[in-house]
């Protein structure tokens, strides 16, 4: 039976990672996630959990040594943000490249200079091609069930890759919301006993991880992990099968929100995803088709899926709330590359709106579907990249 | 020996047995090759039966640490390193 709460994301994930109890957890504070490992670490003090807490001083060496316990074979688990992630970053290749399956809530947040405490996806698209799996997450509900299949996904026999599931810094990480918990059998029995690939600490087995491997080599393993994120797609769609049997929920690899014939569509992320839904209603009231597509795996990316669910569409705006200064933003170029193949495409344009949790509000939807909708009659594009609610 | 293709790699780049380094000869790296004068020899350091070891050139990567450890006879190494083609 689920059990009907009101909690922040933070405390959503931090539940989640307590129903797993994992063996291993790499602890270092860092806003806006600090709250969430500051949780989880209560859960471990007060018995809740049999993990074991690895205090570190830095997000460098958290990762390090959330490396060193999934390759010696237990269920390994992180948090970070922002700064953090940054500072984790040569380690997040070298998880990926060991194919260990550790499971890491990414708290949103922008990144310095200047500093800035605040949510927006520099972080997280900034880790795109680091080899991680990346979920994203509208709300806590999203947060909290994605940390769950995130286990499932990760440690598949098949994949074996580490998983990223990113929810907005403070507006979902400190905001109270309404979800519900699944029981805690419920989650044990859903993710399974932690199965080993190859552990360190099976000593009759000797075996070694992170060899120098050069030219004669290097080339074939990264092909071969490109190979395996290509079977990513299917097993997050089978854990999901199974998760909507056991919540009631249902999730994709993206969500299409009255897109089936819709005219112009948004493309967005994360928290911005549920002010724009409203929106799209208010147009639909009046007689304008718009819908939404919201991308919930980022790594790999369902290009042919995404193709597919926007190929009827006049016109797509793709909003972004991280930029790549000088380039477009970085949904924007995955969305055009989905769309690119197609024959016959939408005219496209890239918004990049709430940097440093700078405020989505719905009338930024609004000027965006309006623009959208003159796109799709006249067929004339303004500007492809521009930014929303800044000051000139 | 056939090299390995993608699909046929253990994944993570794992090695899944121990002491493998003996299949891979450093031997090519070496640029300084140590060479054994008899005559300037005290046995110093004795590996089996009483006697030095042999250099095993498979392996042996020129770096040279014999040669500079070498006591030798009355100062005169009895390992001296040579340049490798000459
Ligand atoms: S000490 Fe160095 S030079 Fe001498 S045999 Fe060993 S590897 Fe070769």
């Amino acid at each position: 039976m689920a059990k009907v709460v009101a909690v922040t994301g933070n405390e959503a994930c931090a539940n989640a990672l307590r129903q797993v109890n994992p063996d291993v957890c790499g602890i270092y504070p860092i806003t806006p996630q600090t709250d969430m490992m500051q949780r989880f670490a209560s859960f471990i003090a007060d018995g809740k959990v049999d993990t074991e807490p690895i205090l570190v001083e830095s997000e460098h060496s958290s990762m390090s040594a959330c490396i060193g316990a999934s390759a010696a074979g237990g269920r390994v688990v992180t948090a970070t943000s922002s700064q953090g992630l940054a500072l984790m970053w040569e380690m997040l290749h070298i998880a990926s490249g060991d194919r260990l399956p550790i499971i890491m809530p990414l708290v949103n947040r922008a990144l310095s200079a200047p500093l800035n405490i605040h949510g927006d996806h520099s972080d997280g698209m900034g880790a795109r091609d680091t080899g991680w799996i990346q979920l994203w997450s509208e709300n806590a509900q999203e947060a909290y069930d994605n940390t769950i299949q995130a286990f499932r996904i990760g440690e598949h026999m098949d994949i074996r890759l580490p998983v990223m599931i990113c929810l907005d810094g403070f507006i979902i990480s400190h905001s109270i919301e309404r979800m519900e918990y699944l029981e805690d059998d419920e989650v044990k029995n859903f993710v399974g006993e932690f199965k080993n690939m190859y552990p360190l600490l099976d000593l009759d087995k000797p075996k070694s991880y992170g060899p120098l491997i050069l030219t004669d080599l290097y080339h074939e393993y990264k092909r071969a992990q490109h190979e395996v994120m290509l079977k990513v797609k299917d097993v997050v769609l089978g854990v999901a099968k199974d998760f909507e049997k056991l919540s009631g929920r249902k999730y994709g690899l993206f969500e299409s929100y009255r897109l089936e014939d819709a005219d112009i569509a948004l493309v967005i992320v994360n928290s911005a995803a549920g002010t724009s839904k409203d929106v799209i209603d208010e147009f639909r009231s009046k007689g304008i088709k718009a819908g939404l597509l919201k991308p919930r795996l980022f790594r790999p990316f369902p290009y042919d899926e995404v193709a597919e669910a926007l190929k009827n569409t006049k016109a797509v705006c793709v909003m972004d709330r991280a930029d790549s200064f000088g380039g477009y933003g970085p949904l924007f170029m995955e969305i055009s590359s989905a769309l690119y193949q197609l024959k016959e495409r939408p005219l496209m344009i890239n918004k990049i709106y709430g940097l440093g949790g700078r405020d989505y509000l719905p009338s930024h939807a609004e000027l965006v579907l309006n623009e959208l909708n003159e796109i799709a009659q006249n067929g004339k594009i303004r500007t492809i990249k521009e930014y929303i609610g800044v000051r000139e | 020996m056939k090299q390995k293709g993608w699909k046929d790699l253990v994944p993570g780049s794992v090695i899944l047995e121990g002491g493998s380094a003996a299949k891979f000869k450093t031997g090519s790296w070496r640029a300084f090759r140590p060479v054994w004068k008899e005559e300037h020899c005290i046995q110093w350091v004795k590996v089996k039966d009483g006697k030095r070891g042999e250099f095993d050139y498979d392996y042996c990567k020129g770096c040279g640490i014999c040669a500079l450890e070498c006591p030798g006879k009355k100062g005169i190494k009895a390992i001296v390193m040579v340049e490798e083609g000459k």
